[in-house]
């Protein structure tokens, strides 16, 4: 074997090696997810089920137990559904309009106010959940889906106008310029000329904010109440209720019902995907 | 400043990003100093605004379990930034190597990141499960004597949470990398190679190095996620066994809404900030700086 089979045998060795890695934890999801209890017990964590069959996932989405509560993750989902679309489409509007603004219609100060604004994409979150859980209650939201898309809207804006800006600052302003004195207005040349170039931020910005808030758990352990909690509290309460026998099947078809969402807009669109996480990273 | 200013209308653009910023701004920095009012506060149960100076802190200071918290903090910082550094950057070294497929492979690496750390830790916590998950299935290879029970040790389940949080970490890592590695041009490989450099020496000696800057911007994401970590803790461990696990986020979810000490739990926040502010700010400055 020459030097270079050989280091091209190695380099796929170690490839392959990593993609089992990563895969693994997938792969065991979902055997399990299809196995029934008797076929837990013979086939082990990595053996393949018998004869698969999708109890479990009809367990975890409709009648399984967290606490006392027994009908499984689909209060959970549609509550998730009910909150990420209006916070994702919320926050991404906002965060076009700053960074159309911190980009073509500078004012004194603008660049400061961006730069306060974002240290909210690296904050603890920690440091205002006791103030919010006040000001969510004289609101009169505590506790309501309203509240939890109140706290997502807020604390996606910094990143959302970071996203905004870091592009707009990309178009040429001769372009808004020309407009201008064609007479176009503010809102004429954002909905005419800057928006139909925005496309492939807003996609990236619509994913990026739909993956974190669908994702997150922080503020919906803290904020919800009985009946706004999301899938992600859902899901964890569901795996932490203790039972005679742990069902792990049925917390594995509940992981995936969780996963499902966001795995599957990463598998459609993971360029878009790839690019919100270096964006949010390396603003240069 | 070459962005025109209208002379027509010259209050509308600021009227229009008036409403988010105040309120933005007042989110941030107004919650941020109501929640440091809280940390000097005698608050318990409910928010009091009776001023004790820094009583709190001192309290956390004595607290056996917030040093808990700190030394897991310095344990899972430094494995889970070194361990997803390492395994990423070695990752975006080999996808760089033309390999086919390669589409495929990054899918792979990185799907982890889609995903919720809650999905991640209910996987996880199957898999270390010491009984039924991997355990079994060493010993079902014939080691009957192996035991892997570090989930449910309390000197060891710290190592698990750093195990998953790898998992899911170094895919990102990977992407940045490899899309910095991609900017490089390819002359100087080529120059290199003429020099009678191996690969991997060009890699060590001339490639990463040249990858500075985003070595700096990806390290301080990775820090500070890891000092924001929360929701996988609650999934794999649940802070336990005992806060054998914790970390300064769970202790102040613990602290301050469900043990209902708010402001020792304000006060644990406001370290979490002073830390994280520390490693931020000199980088948001400086990047803001370089741009100008």
């Amino acid at each position: 074997m020459n030097r270079l089979t050989l280091h091209r045998l190695i380099l796929w060795t170690a490839l392959l090696l990593f993609s089992a890695y990563f895969l693994l934890p997938l792969y065991v999801m979902v055997a399990t997810s299809l196995k029934d209890a008797e076929q837990m017990r013979t086939t082990g964590l990595l053996g393949l089920p018998d004869s698969p069959t999708l109890a479990a996932w009809a367990k975890a989405w409709s009648s399984a137990c967290t606490g006392v509560d027994c009908s499984g993750l689909q209060p959970f989902f549609w509550n998730s559904v009910q909150m990420v679309v209006p916070a994702v489409l919320v926050s991404t509007a906002l965060g076009a309009l700053n960074g159309y603004v911190l980009t073509k219609w500078r004012f004194r100060g603008s660049e400061t106010l961006f730069a306060l604004l974002l240290f909210g994409v690296f904050m603890p979150m920690q440091v205002v959940l006791l103030p919010m859980s006040q000001v969510l209650g004289w609101l009169g939201i505590a506790s309501s889906i309203w509240g939890l898309i109140l706290m997502h809207v807020l604390a996606g804006i910094p990143s959302t106008t970071l996203f905004f800006r870091n592009y707009y600052l990309g178009l040429p302003d001769e372009l808004i310029k020309a407009a201008m004195l064609d007479g176009a207005s503010f809102w004429q040349i954002f909905r005419r000329i800057v928006l139909p170039l925005s496309t492939p931020i807003l996609v990236v910005t619509l994913i990026w904010q739909f993956t974190a808030i669908w994702n997150d758990f922080l503020y919906g352990v803290v904020f919800s109440g009985a009946d706004s909690k999301p899938i992600t509290v859902g899901l964890n309460n569901l795996a932490n209720t203790s039972s005679v026998v742990k069902e792990y099947n049925v917390d594995m078809a509940a992981a995936l019902i969780a996963a499902l969402p966001t795995l599957f807009v990463y598998i459609v669109a993971g360029k878009y995907f790839v690019r919100g996480l270096t964006a949010g990273a390396v603003k240069g | 400043m070459s962005a025109p200013s209208s002379p027509a209308a010259p209050w509308l653009p600021r009227l229009v990003v008036a409403p988010s910023f105040i309120a933005s701004l007042l989110f941030i920095y107004g919650l941020m100093a109501w929640n440091g009012y809280l940390s000097v506060s005698a608050s318990r149960l409910l928010p009091s605004y009776e001023f004790v100076g820094f009583e709190q802190y001192v309290q956390l200071a004595d607290s056996d379990r917030f040093r808990v918290a700190l030394t897991n903090m310095g344990l899972f910082g430094a494995l889970f930034i070194g361990g997803a550094m390492a395994l990423g950057v070695l990752l975006a070294v080999l996808l760089d190597q033309k390999v086919r497929a390669e589409g495929a492979l990054r899918t792979i690496y990185l799907y982890p990141m889609a995903i919720s750390f809650i999905v991640t830790g209910t996987a996880w916590k199957w898999m270390l499960n010491p009984s039924l998950g991997l355990e079994q299935v060493v010993r079902g290879w014939g080691f009957e004597g192996f035991s892997f029970d570090w989930l449910v040790n309390p000197d060891k389940a710290i190592y698990c949470v750093a195990i998953a949080g790898v998992w899911q970490s170094a895919g990102f890592v990977m992407a940045l990398f490899l899309a910095a590695l991609r900017g490089i041009d390819d002359s100087i490989i080529k120059a290199a190679q003429v020099d009678g450099a191996s690969l991997p020496r060009i890699y060590w000696r001339i490639l990463l190095p040249s990858l500075r800057p985003v070595f700096f911007s990806t390290l301080m994401v990775v820090s500070h996620l890891a000092i924001k970590s929360f929701d996988l803790v609650m999934a794999l461990t649940a802070g336990g066994p005992g806060y054998a696990t914790d970390l300064p986020a769970t202790f102040m979810y613990t602290t301050a809404f469900t043990r209902g000490q708010i402001g020792l739990g304000a006060a644990s926040a406001t370290v979490m900030l002073a830390t994280i502010a520390a490693i931020v700010v000199p980088y948001l400055h400086s990047e803001l700086r370089s741009r100008r």
